[in-house]
């Protein structure tokens, strides 16, 4: 099992928790991304401008990866295209490689995503290379994003576990994660990506990336596969972290458990953070009016607890 | 939770919820996180699946059945199950049948089954069909206990006050129950110095425990700190539970900040069993799974076999035909690469 820690270093550097929480939220891409139903582009384009309405910061509004690997964000141009930009809201795109990169800034995207992974045989399986031929392909995009004047989020998949390794040792993710910041990448979220972390594991594998990358420039993703992901958050939050990414709903199931939940739904989140009197910015009841009105294009029930308790289905 | 009446779709509307008055006053508001302890090397699970869990679900189980759970959870390593109710068959007709349930099932020698005793007739009842302990419930708020069971905080006190007479003349333990402490679905925040109140005068009885109850799950990390923070400074910690609903997913994160806290005794539901009677289709009772997964993946020890409790989860959940509310219960059951899934071996 994930190995027993020591809980007393892992709480005795707490800090207060911070007073505010920027939300990155990945429904329409992450989550979309994962959905069996595929969505049309003004859906998307709907979605995403509800989104921005609802007060959120930073969403990410599709990958420009090919359409031959993940024919949800096959239109992404029109997407890109099509959104309303909310003036002080980021749009951020994810682009796996030089190519992505430029199609996206053709499309007008103003800020860019790349992906890494703790973990060598996700790496090899997700995206066909190893963790040090992406880190590669991400230098490209780097050099070109840098030039150009494009911030750029960094993504470390697997900090908690692994689908096909298990468990996933810290200082490898804050290696990863070291060396996504030390790139370029502004901030580095890190992704429980199958959900199985728990909140000590999380405080551990924190405590490894903090040696490596300031807080300030950190971000949890959790799915909430195993029911952890609002605990986990917490205790992300009560290390110093501040930004954290969610999902609309929680749209988007986990790939590596058929029928299981995957990313944590922003609904959830929002309603923790406000009862801990953390501001957000976020409008709770117009962001659960985003959720219904996707779940009703997907024609699936919400995974969201909030909205369910208040009939937002 | 105690007896339920029908569902109520609303009492507070969400607006009001997800609203400013929702928030807690700043008296209440915690920006530095409360003291916190070591994480307990022990926590006991209190499972209340076969009586919370069952009483609050649509389906009417048979006897049988509920004998079949309570004798396979006997069997996971939990060392209290609540068994079932002793309460008017005319109020809750699920657990009619508390008599056959507490005379029939195989009961272990390293497990307790507490039963609900709502009154003297209750308690009697139970100790005549074999219970060894009791348990009684009380509330946070006026307008919650008048319309659950139909009397003031009170008045309900004295007839506890009765039972746990009797309970101590009969050496028979008593464990105290608060719901609504941290929000009420008709009366929406409920103030920590309300379920201290209640929660002291519980101990001071007699109960040897007393469990805090979100029943509306609306409480959040904030509003749990805060409440227990008060109900500490008069009541033992040792002597403390906590009993979260997951109807607002905050059921984790409340454990999480309890056991920060220092409480060492969690109530929890063998596949979420039973809905919230306040929201319908809303979840209720945070799964056993779930926390199960969260104590060990913490290195708490629980006593528990978590392979065992998902196979329980599942018996229950085929025989009432619904999905399990356990996320853990729902990924494991389908995963397609199981090598990664070792966390559930101990």
């Amino acid at each position: 099992m994930l190995g027993c820690l020591d809980l007393e270093v892992s709480l005795s550097g707490l800090k207060p928790l911070p007073e505010k929480v920027k939300i990155v939220e990945v429904g329409p891409r992450d989550g979309l991304q994962n959905e069996k139903t595929i969505v049309p582009a003004d859906v998307k384009i709907r979605l995403i401008d509800m989104l921005s309405e609802a007060g959120l910061p930073v969403i990410e509004a599709t990958s420009f990866v090919s359409p031959k690997w993940v024919p949800q964000m096959a239109d992404q141009e029109e997407v890109m295209r099509g959104i309303h930009r909310k003036p002080g809201v980021s749009y951020p795109v994810l682009t796996p490689n030089l190519k992505g990169y430029r199609a996206a800034v053709k499309a007008g995207a103003m800020e860019v995503a790349i992906f890494g992974a703790a973990s060598e045989l996700f790496s090899k399986r997700n995206i066909n290379c190893s963790v040090e031929e992406s880190l590669q392909r991400f230098e490209e995009v780097m050099s070109a994003a840098r030039e150009e004047k494009v911030p750029v989020r960094g993504y470390v998949s697997c900090v908690l576990g692994c689908p096909y390794e298990g468990s996933v040792s810290p200082s490898r993710v804050a290696e990863v994660a070291q060396r996504l910041y030390s790139m370029g990448c502004y901030e580095v979220s890190l992704g429980d990506t199958v959900g199985m972390g728990t909140p000590g594991g999380m405080a551990a594998m924190l405590e490894a990336v903090m040696r490596e990358v300031p807080v300030h420039a950190l971000a949890v993703h959790c799915h909430d596969t195993y029911g952890q992901a609002l605990a986990n958050i917490l205790v992300a939050l009560q290390n110093g972290v501040s930004v954290v990414d969610a999902s609309v709903a929680g749209l988007g199931g986990c790939p590596y458990a058929q029928g299981a939940s995957g990313n944590v739904a922003t609904e959830d989140v929002v309603y923790m953070l406000h009862g801990l009197s953390i501001h957000t910015g976020v409008d709770l009841p117009k962001l659960m009016d985003a959720g219904s009105y996707i779940c009703r294009s997907l024609n699936r029930r919400t995974s969201s607890k909030v909205a369910q308790a208040s009939c937002k289905l | 939770m105690g007896n339920v009446p029908n569902a109520v779709k609303h009492c507070l509307s969400y607006e009001n919820l997800m609203g400013e008055s929702f928030r807690l006053p700043s008296s209440f508001q915690e920006k530095k996180w409360p003291e916190v302890h070591k994480f307990p090397d022990f926590v006991k699970i209190v499972e209340v699946g076969p009586r919370d869990g069952l009483q609050n679900e649509k389906e009417m189980v048979p006897t049988e059945i509920k004998i079949q759970l309570i004798d396979m959870l006997s069997q996971t390593g939990l060392s209290v199950i609540e068994a079932t109710s002793f309460v008017s068959s005319k109020w809750v007709v699920q657990m009619a049948d508390h008599n056959e349930v507490l005379t029939g099932i195989n009961k272990s020698p390293h497990v307790r089954y507490p039963v609900l005793t709502p009154n003297i007739q209750g308690f009697q009842a139970a100790v005549e069909a074999g219970a060894a302990e009791v348990a009684v419930f009380g509330s946070a708020s006026e307008t919650f206990s008048r319309k659950n069971i139909n009397c003031s905080v009170e008045e309900s006190m004295q007839r506890f006050e009765q039972v746990i007479c009797a309970a101590r003349q009969a050496c028979i333990p008593v464990r105290g129950y608060v719901s609504c402490a941290l929000g009420c679905p008709y009366e929406g925040q409920v103030h920590p110095a309300q379920v201290t109140k209640v929660a002291k005068r519980l101990h001071e009885l007699g109960c040897y425990e007393v469990s805090l109850g979100d029943t509306t799950g609306m409480g959040t990390a904030g509003s749990m700190a805060a409440m227990l923070r008060a109900v500490m400074a008069e009541v033992p910690i040792h002597a403390l539970a906590v009993h979260c609903h997951d109807t607002y997913g905050q059921a984790l994160a409340n454990i999480l900040t309890a056991l920060q806290m220092g409480v060492s005794v969690v109530d929890s539901s063998v596949a979420g069993l039973g809905g919230c009677p306040y929201a319908e289709g809303a979840s209720g009772n945070v799964s056993t799974e779930d926390v199960v997964y969260m104590l060990h993946g913490l290195g708490i020890q629980t006593g528990v076999d978590l392979a065992k409790v998902i196979e329980a989860g599942d018996f229950i959940c085929r025989a009432l035909k619904r999905p399990t509310n356990s996320k853990v219960s729902q990924a494991t059951s389908r995963v397609i690469d199981m090598q990664a899934f070792s966390v559930l071996a101990e």
